[in-house]
Formats: structure tokens, sequence, C-alpha cells
């Protein structure tokens, strides 16, 4: 379906760091949210790879951090050959029509004073493509049409459009500029679940018409499953595991993407009343004070009183394919490590952020 | 006789100066004691407007509500204010989608769950307190004793969905009724959130009355699902029934547009077209025809009528989907 | 949602993912051809409006707020009557005429005689011209006040908004300072100042009172677009930095200032008003102003003739209620929650 050529993304050990200021006069740093620390992957051209995790675990920051849209405190971030983060001013202004981004929220990320075709043109002006209005004009009707709008949206304006039509724009918005990469940030979440359907479909139509490479950032394991072609697990700032989105399901070996993978809920009763969940204790510990060693021993209730506590495993190959952040990965597979109880630890919500806010902290620029 | 009677509930939206707009559209159902019902529907189909209508929270200006809602054979819409106030937390209990918004944040959790046993038991504080604790403690709470005189902003989002459980549980409510409780929580809270409450309601007979729009949710919880659509039921049957032989379109189509996790990776999905914005009014047909595949001519000559299917459960569809098509 | 004709919808386009097939195409062709028609009316109903955007839509909603009809009303009526003064007046508001200074003593104050409905003033001026004409002197004062006002805070506030870090705090700083001055004791400083009290001392007074509410609503909002997602999109779209500033963040952070620049005005009409009524503003007593009128004889001949004082009071408190109900009522047009 897609031809497999070399990576069109390379990022590595990327780390995004933010500071935790205060101060009544003059900020201080008291401490840093490691919303991403240490992350190293690749994206195949006109592949999917789905990034998946729950909030607080950096997946939307990195996704963030590969378009610079958030400053990567360090690490490579290599698009098409060159050094992203290299790239100063202009060069980089220029290097973002290929990358672009599709927003979890179609209403707020569209710019509600400006009309459908305005939206469209202003991407296109920035990259001195509206030169020919005529040329311009074909392009948007194109563009519109791809994402299944009618050519009479363009005089509208965002409100005037149900959610799913908003997401279409929000999608037109980022084709019309002939990308390489699209990074897709939760692109279904806010939609009702008849519509989801619709826009993924959408999706996945269009990347084999145009060869799209997608990054798709959700929180949905079955949205991610069913749209991927690799999958990574994202646990607090770090991936655990990586693996084919077949092979991922098929055979889970990190304990947090098996935990995640059963607490997914399956509309199916008979599925539901058979399978035995895995509950983990507590929540998601801050990413400003994460725990020593492996990051998930906190909660893992395969956790070994050796090692996890203080040596952070490194994500490894374990199958072919298959990488996983686990030291015992083989052992818990083969069954020789058996689960266990877990006291919950109390987890307080990280200082800084909004009561309520789950932690996904992204100042931006 | 039933828990709950629902009876031809209505709830018409009207603002000054703009037209009246129907949100719950002659809701029947009913739950009975120590029964888990769902009701299941996307944004705008009516299911919160229902559970509100129930409550008695609806505001006062700007809606009328109309049919019946009987509570143990008493009608809650004939209640006086303050004899409602006196049912809702005492025999029924509510949980809401956001816990932070739903708890008092300059008030210590424990106080907050006390001074429900406080108004509803006639407990003094030190007792109230007391029972608090063993609540928080029965909800899985780590340490409660610390977290009765902590604040909602200082414990985490599914320890605060786990206070309101608490506190919608505190006066042991024959009826506990639930708006989206794990939307805004992660999938692996929500699993933790959806075993508590499955163990709750095995623990206590405490009937249930879920609201989701997620099915996943409903497949593992309800004994009785209703499908709402534009303010409608549309499709009502036993939970194992529902999801083996969908037979409204709608709920067929809903099945079939998700992706699951343990489906074919890559299959297209069955997207049902349009949205909610194409719904015609339920005067002039069947509000799901201009997005509906099995849409026939009677559709469009006014609603079809909630009928009793050979399987136990009722549907409101001229052409349903045939039983034999089961949901892949 | 079961009236589909109250959306501002559109049309359910025909989409890649409906595979005609299976779907509508088949099962529409077996509708009966006029409820098909009414399909597709409807559909049109909602496709054929639309390109409504946010400010006609608030404009719309403005329209039907009894709130804003009534405030528009009164400004509309005061501006006319501000204008057309000359016109409208029956007779020149600095003139004292015989037959009322005739009658003027130390206990008496002649009220509504023929020719004059609301009667003479202290120094035998009639009343009613001297109320119209006061209405230009309002209109000027607050009007100029709050444009100073709002152009120095805008501009500080979009340079906050825009650069951000030590400009924003050096700025922020700076309006600090002005917001602990009352408007009142500016006056008195800048009379000091210029030696001597005019309509101008009064006028930027009560500007730079306002200049830091609108350069801190301003930054406030701009900052808030910043983090916004659409300036995000914007800026993943490679568009220009000096554009974001000025395509997005600018105009959208400029509602909320515009309808603050209403609310302000009815402000700084009472403001000014109250600094005459001080003594603090023209000090030429034949320039008819509220304010003064209201200080000047309203309060030195209250036990003589009340009206003196109710007359410009209620003159005052009618016009700042325009202002504020229109303020208001567009507050709550623009308000995106209220968008239906």
């Amino acid at each position: 379906m897609t031809e497999r050529t070399g990576p069109l993304v390379e990022l590595r050990d990327v780390k995004v760091h933010f500071p935790i200021k205060s101060g009544v006069l003059f900020d201080r740093t008291v401490g840093y949210v490691y919303a991403v620390d240490g992350v190293s992957l690749s994206i195949n051209a006109g592949e999917t790879y789905g990034l998946v995790g729950e909030s607080g675990c950096g997946k939307s920051t990195l996704g963030r951090g590969l378009l610079r849209l958030v400053e990567p405190t360090d690490g490579e971030v290599v698009f098409d050959g060159t050094d992203v983060r290299a790239l100063k001013g202009e060069k980089m202004r220029r290097a973002r029509r290929r990358m672009q981004m599709i927003f979890q929220d179609p209403l707020s990320s569209l710019d509600p004073r400006q009309s459908v075709e305005s939206l469209l043109l202003e991407g296109l002006k920035a990259h001195g493509l509206a030169n020919d209005k005529a040329e311009t004009s074909k392009r948007l009707r194109e563009t519109l049409e791809a994402v299944g709008l009618p050519a009479s949206a363009l005089t509208k304006y965002p409100h005037e459009f149900s959610g799913g039509q908003r997401q279409r724009i929000g999608i037109a918005r980022a084709l019309v500029l002939d990308p390489d990469l699209i990074v897709a940030d939760e692109p279904v979440s806010a939609l009702d679940v008849s519509i989801q359907a619709q826009v993924l479909n959408l999706m996945k139509d269009l990347q084999v018409e145009r060869g799209l490479t997608y990054l798709i950032i959700a929180h949905d394991l079955a949205v991610v499953r069913h749209i991927s072609d690799t999958v990574g697990v994202m646990y607090l700032g770090g991936l655990v595991e990586e693996a084919s989105s077949e092979e991922l399901y098929r055979e889970p070996m990190h304990p947090y993407t098996r935990a995640l993978m059963s607490a997914v809920p399956v509309p199916d009763p008979v599925v539901e009343d058979r399978r035995e969940r895995i509950l983990l204790a507590g929540d998601l510990p801050s990413p400003s004070n994460p725990p020593a060693g492996c990051r998930f021993h906190t909660r893992c209730p395969w956790a070994q009183p050796t090692r996890c506590a203080d040596e952070r495993p490194a994500l490894r190959e374990v199958l072919s394919g298959h990488r996983v952040a686990c030291h015992y990965a083989e052992e818990i597979a083969a069954g020789q490590i058996r689960p266990h109880e877990v006291e919950p630890e109390l987890v307080r919500p990280a200082e800084g952020t909004a009561p309520g806010d789950p932690g996904e902290l992204i100042p931006t620029i | 006789m039933s828990l709950l009677d629902v009876r031809d509930l209505s709830v018409v939206f009207q603002r000054r100066g703009e037209r009246p707009f129907t949100a719950v559209d002659k809701v029947s159902f009913t739950v009975e004691p120590g029964q888990t019902v769902g009701l299941v529907g996307e944004s705008g189909c009516g299911k919160s407007v229902t559970s509100l209508a129930i409550m008695g929270l609806l505001p006062k200006r700007g809606n009328k509500v109309t049919g019946e809602v009987l509570f143990d054979g008493a009608d809650l819409l004939k209640l006086r204010r303050d004899d409602m106030r006196d049912r809702r937390g005492r025999d029924i209990g509510m949980i809401f989608q956001d816990p932070l918004s739903s708890l008092n944040p300059v008030i210590p959790i424990g106080v907050q769950v006390a001074e429900v046993l406080e108004r509803h038991q006639g407990r003094d504080r030190r007792q109230a307190l007391r029972e608090a604790r063993e609540l928080l403690d029965a909800v899985g709470i780590p340490d409660p004793d610390r977290r009765l005189k902590e604040y909602p902003h200082q414990i985490s989002g599914g320890m605060r969905q786990r206070a309101l459980i608490a506190i919608a549980l505190a006066c042991k409510p024959r009826l506990l009724i639930a708006d989206e409780p794990t939307t805004a929580l992660d999938v692996t809270i929500q699993a933790q959130i959806l075993t508590l409450l499955k163990q709750l309601v095995d623990d206590t007979g405490t009937a249930l009355i879920m609201i989701t729009h997620d099915l996943g949710v409903v497949a593992g919880l309800c004994d009785t699902v209703n499908v709402l659509y534009g303010g409608k039921v549309v499709e009502r049957a036993r939970r194992h029934e529902l999801f083996a032989h969908a037979r409204h379109p709608y709920t067929h189509g809903l099945l079939n547009s998700v992706p699951r996790l343990d489906s074919t990776r890559g299959e297209r999905l069955h997207a049902i077209r349009g949205s909610v914005a194409d719904n015609i009014p339920w005067v002039e047909g069947c509000a799901f025809a201009p997005r509906c595949d099995n849409v026939v001519d009677a559709c469009l000559e006014g609603a079809p009528t909630l009928e009793p299917t050979a399987t136990g459960g009722d549907l409101r569809c001229n052409n349903p989907v045939s039983e034999e098509v089961a949901v892949p | 949602m079961t009236e589909p004709t109250t959306q501002a919808g559109t049309p359910a386009p025909r989409r890649k993912d409906e595979r005609p097939g299976r779907a509508g195409g088949a099962s529409l062709n077996r509708l009966g051809d006029r409820k098909k028609a009414r399909l597709e009316e409807l559909a049109q109903a909602s496709a054929g409006k639309g390109g409504v955007s946010l400010f006609r839509d608030a404009l719309r909603r403005l329209r039907r707020n009894p709130a804003a009809i009534v405030g528009a009303t009164i400004i509309a009526l005061f501006v006319l009557v501000a204008i057309f003064a000359p016109l409208i007046a029956p007779h020149d508001p600095v003139q004292r005429f015989d037959e009322l200074t005739s009658q003027l003593a130390a206990d008496h104050i002649p009220g509504a005689t023929d020719g004059f409905p609301l009667g003479s003033d202290e120094l035998g001026r009639d009343l009613l011209s001297r109320l119209i004409y006061g209405s230009r002197q309002t209109l000027f004062v607050g009007v100029l006040a709050t444009l100073i006002g709002l152009a120095i805070g805008v501009l500080l506030g979009a340079i906050a908004g825009a650069f951000g870090g030590w400009v924003d705090n050096i700025l922020m700083r700076v309006t600090d300072v002005m917001l602990a001055l009352p408007a009142l004791l500016l006056a008195i400083t800048l009379v000091a100042l210029a030696s001597k009290s005019s309509q101008w001392t009064v006028i930027l007074a009560v500007a730079i009172v306002s200049v830091p509410v609108f350069a801190r609503l301003l930054r406030g909002s701009m900052l808030a677009q910043r983090e916004s997602d659409h300036v995000l999109a914007a800026r993943a779209l490679g568009v220009k930095e000096h554009n974001i500033v000025l395509r997005h963040m600018l105009p959208n952070a400029m509602t909320a200032v515009i309808v603050q620049a209403t609310l302000t005005l009815s402000v700084a009409i009472i403001e000014a008003a109250s600094l005459s009524f001080l003594g603090l503003g023209d000090p030429n007593r034949d320039r008819a102003e509220w304010g003064a009128m209201l200080g000047d004889a309203g309060v030195r001949y209250f036990e003589v003739r009340p009206e003196l004082a109710y007359y410009p009071a209620l003159a005052i408190i009618i016009v700042a209620l325009g202002f504020t109900l229109l303020g208001e009522a567009m507050r709550e047009a623009i308000d995106p929650k209220n968008r239906r």
C-alpha cells in the first residue's frame, strides 16, 4: 500500500524540559518539568507512526518539539536529512511548509475572524505560493474537494460549521501547502463518535492519494492502532514500547502497555465480561519529579526489587522490530515473573499547573 | 414496581426571542432496583438534560418540563423544590463529568462528604467525619485520614472522582446517576473508576443510570441500554442483545464506526454520514433519516413510533437492520 | 438538535466516505419526489445563508437585545442633541435674560415660564439651552479623553503583548504606577503643573487614568491569544511573526478593548463631570458643562431651587447609563458562549 523508503523523520534522544519559574519580581527557575526526556524514534516516508499515552506523558510536547513549536532542550530532530534544530529564523519558517499540523480542537485552532478562504490562503501567502490568482483559486477548490467540503465553504467562517467539518477545514489548511509530514495531535478526540470515523477515513484516503507521512498523537489506543503502521507507547516523558501495530496488539511486552490495553473498553459485552483487567494503582507521578530508575516502577505490578528502582531501562530491541524499555521484558513474556499487588502512592497534582489541568504543560514560544 | 419510571419526559428550552428547542422528546424508560441502565448517545441527543430533569436540576427559567418521573411511585416533577432537595443526595445520588467543578474548592473533602451525612442523616460532625473516612476508604482513596483534611485541588482527577462517588454514596441512595463519569479521565483511571462503580453496584444494590457517549463503557456495565438520538429513545435492548444484534441503523452505524482494539487493522471504518446538524425535526419524519442508509418513504412521513421487538427490546425504526447482520 | 433550520449550519456535502453504492444514493432514489424535494429544500435553506462573520453575527444578536437598543437610542439622541445644539436650543446659553434676572432674588430663582421651559439658572440664563449645550462639552470631553486613553493604552498594551519578556515587564510596572493614581489627584497635579485649569486638564487626567485599563486589557488578551491554538497553527503554517501579531493576535484581542472603550466612555463622562464639579475643569463659567452646572449652582442653590442640580445630574446619569447599557450588551453579544 505504501512504498517503503528510508526514514523521513528521525528523532534522536530528544528532550523537552520546561523550567518552572517562581518569584515575585524576578523569576527564578526552581525546577524543571521533564515533559519529554530522551525519545528516539524514526518515521518512514509514507507511513503512519502512532504515539499513544495518557495525559501528561509528553506525547503532545514531543509532536510540537518535532515541529519546533516548542523548542527542544536537547537531542536531534532530523527531517529529510536536515537537522531541523540547526535551522534559524527564515530558513526554519521556510521549512515549515513541508511539515504541517492538525489540532485537537478544530474551533480554537481556526482564527474565528477569518473566512475559510483567508484561512487557507494564509499559509500559501506565507510561502509565496499565492501569486497566480486563478491558479490559487483552483488549488483552494481542489483542496476543499479533497477533504469533502463544497466550494461554497470558502466564504464562510469556522463557527458556521459542525465539528467534523471544522476538522476538515483544519486538515485542508495543512494540506493546501502540499506537505510531506503531518503531525496530528488528537485529531478526532474532540469529535462525536459518529464523526470520528469520517475523519479517520479521510485521513487514510489522503495518505494513500498523496503519499503523506503521519505522526498521529492520541490517547485512544484503538484509534491509534487502527490508523498506524507503527505504534509508540509513551509514559512520563519516555517511550516505553514500540512495535508494529499488529505486533503490539498481539504481544504487548511492557507492563504499562499491557495495563493500557486491558483498560480500553471494547464495545462488546462478550469481550468485556471475559477480559481480565490489569488495574494500575494510583496516578501518574508528576513529570517535574519523575521516579528514579524505571519511571513506571511505582505502579508496575511486575516491578522487581532489583534494578527497577535504580536503573532506567533503555529502549532495546527485544524481538525484531519490537522495542521495549523494560529490564524484565523477556521474563514477563515467558511468565517467569508474576504480577503482584501494588500499594498506590499518593500523587500530588503537579506544582504550577492549574487545578484540574491533568498536567500537560505546553507553554508556547 | 419499578424504582424509577420515566414516562413521556419532555424538556423544551425556550429562550426569549428564539424558537423553542426540544432537547428531550417524550422519553420513557424504567429502572428496576439494583439494575444498571445506560443512556447512550452523542452530544445533543438529550441524555444529560434527561438526567438533570430527573434530578430537578434544570434552571428555573427558560425551559418547560412535562411528563412524569415516578420514583417509588411518587412523581418527582410534582415535588416542591425543598422536598426535591431532600430527595437528592438521600434517595438519588449524582456523579458528574468534571469532578473538580462539582467539588467546592474551599472546603476540605472530608467536610464535603460529612456535610451530606449531617444534612440527610442527622449525624453530628464527629460521627459524620468518622463515616466519611470509611466512605473514602471504601472508594479506594489511599490514606483516608489525611485525605479528609485536604482540598480538591490537592488530589488528582481520579481521586476527585472517587471523592465525588463517596459523596454520592454517602446516604446509601437507591439510585445513582452517573453523567459521563469517566470522560475527563485517562483510560487507566477510567478502568479503575468503572471497576469501582461495578463493585459498588454489586455490593450495595443501588441502581445506576450510566450516561455516556462511549459504547465500550456501556458494554461492560449496563443491563439495559437506551440509545438516544435527537431527544428520543431510538432503540432499547438488553446489553448482549444490543451489541450482538443492533437493529436501529444509528446504533448499528455507531458500533461500526468506532475503531475497536480487537478488530483487524486497516479495515475501513463504516462512517455515519453527515452530522447532527442534518437532522430533520421529528414532526417531519425520523430525525436520523438524512443520515440513514436504510431510509424509506415512510421515514419522511412523521416520526416512527417506539415498538416492542421480538427480543424484548424496543425499536423506533421503519426499516431496521435485519437481525441476521451481526456486528463484525 | 431536532431543528436543523435553527443551526447556522451547512448542507451535507457529498463526501468521499459516503459510499454511495451502499448508502444514500440508492435508498434516496426510493424516496417520494415530494419528500426528496423537501430534504433538498431544507439543505438549501441552510446552505443559502452563511458567510456570516463573527462581527455581523454579533451585530445581529445586538439588534435583538433590548438593553442594546435602549442604550444605542440614548447615545444616538445624545449625539444628535450635541451636534444640533444650536438648532435645538431655544436660546443662547450665555445670554442673561432681563425677564429672568429681574426675578432673581437671594431666595428665589424663577422656574418654568413662557419661553423658558425649565426656567432660569442662578444668573438668569436659560437652563434648557445650557443643558443642551452642555451635551457638546460632555461628548467632546468624554470621547476625546477615551480616544486618547485608548490610543496610548493600545500602543502600550500591544507592545507589551507582542514582545513580552522584559519590555512587557517594564511597561506593566509603568501601568501599575498609573493605576495607583486616582483621577482626582492626577487632575489636581496637572492643574498645578499647567498653572491654571482648563478643559484640557480634565481630558488629559481622565485619559491618563484610562490608559492602564486599556493597556492591561489588551496585553492580557494578547497573551491569551499568544497561547491559543490558532496562533500556534499560524506559526506551524510558517506565517511570519509580525503577521501573526498583526493579523491574529491584535484583531482578536481588540474586541475586548473596543467593548471596554464603550464602557469607559460612561466612566469618562462621569469622571469629567466630577472634576468639573470640584472646580478643576474649565474656569470659563460661560461654557455650559453638566458637572460644573451641578457643582456651581446645583449645590449652592439647592435649598432655593433643587432643579438646578436635578437636571444636569439626570442628564449625566442617563448618558452614562446609555453607554453602559450598550457596552454590556456588546460584551454579551461578542461572547462566543452566547452564540447559538
